[in-house]
């Protein structure tokens, strides 16, 4: 018998809670993008872990539009680091700290 | 009541998942080198597929190898060889009084808080289906997840081709080089 749900789900909260203390603490935009996927990876643990425990594919439905929503995220969130990087010479966010262009 | 209870495999496999996970989860937030951090970040993506491979969701675990480790992962090392590895990364500087303890705090809270709700739910620790998961077919979910995005989810994956069209678009847009900007840049 496979090992019980709640592990799995201790496990992405635990995976949840490394990626939200990466992206409050670290400064590099790419290490907070790179955290915010460890966040959306722990969701999609525990929508595959509550498909398979009460046996709905309609959880691994939403994993796939969370995969989705994630290239596209990572896409358009690179394509800005890429132009402020430009404009600042960095990546930090700590840079960022005026709205002007 | 663990060596009873559950079977040998479906232990190590979990512990396999979680130790890639946390470790790899560890190593993103605490290396400097971005480059390592991707490395990292691969080694998370890995073991998230290997849970989904213990919880009879195979394709999405071929999915999570080709899109994550396969072209995420390798679009953040495209990035970080294209704008240079610097030594400005600093994991130590603090300008915000307190941000860290801020962050362990409210790390603390929030999955002190997700483990206690699954602790105090009995929908969760309760038993599941002992015939095994309706899901786990013979060669897998494949057909039941095709049928399910094809019908029942049909707007919105139709909505997603339109999202990635707008992605990409937007992404060219964005790094797009502008005229301006390089013969300022001549001139300079």
């Amino acid at each position: 018998m496979n090992v019980p749900a709640a592990w799995y789900l201790v496990l992405a909260a635990l995976l949840f809670g490394v990626g939200a203390f990466g992206v409050l603490t670290r400064r590099s935009a790419l290490i907070m993008f790179m955290c915010i996927e460890l966040m959306l990876n722990a969701v999609n643990l525990t929508f595959v872990t509550f498909s398979r425990t009460l046996g709905d594919i309609g959880g691994q439905a939403s994993v796939f539009f969370v995969m989705v929503v994630a290239a596209a995220e990572v896409t358009v969130g690179l394509g800005i680091v890429v132009a402020v990087f430009r404009r600042r010479n960095s990546t930090s966010v700590d840079e960022l700290s005026e709205l002007k262009g | 009541m663990i060596g009873a209870e559950y079977s040998i495999p479906a232990i190590l496999v979990f512990a396999t998942s979680a130790l890639l996970i946390l470790g790899g989860a560890i190593g993103v937030i605490t290396v400097r080198n971005p480059v390592h951090a991707a490395i990292c970040l691969i080694t998370t993506l890995f073991g998230v597929a290997v849970a989904f491979i213990a919880q009879q969701a195979d394709f999405l675990a071929a999915v999570q190898i080709i899109v994550y480790a396969g072209a995420i992962v390798v679009l953040f090392l495209f990035v970080i060889m294209f704008l240079g590895v610097d030594e400005n990364f600093h994991v130590s500087a603090d300008p915000l009084v307190g941000q860290r303890a801020f962050a362990i705090a409210g790390v603390v809270i929030t999955v002190g808080g997700l483990i206690a709700l699954m602790a105090s739910s009995h929908w969760v620790t309760g038993a599941t289906s002992v015939s095994g998961s309706p899901l786990a077919g013979g060669n897998g979910n494949v057909k039941q997840l095709g049928t399910a995005v094809f019908t029942t989810y049909l707007y919105a994956f139709e909505v997603t081709s339109a999202l990635l069209i707008i992605a990409v678009v937007g992404a060219v847009l964005l790094a797009r080089r502008e005229r301006a900007t390089t013969k300022e840049e001549v001139d300079a």
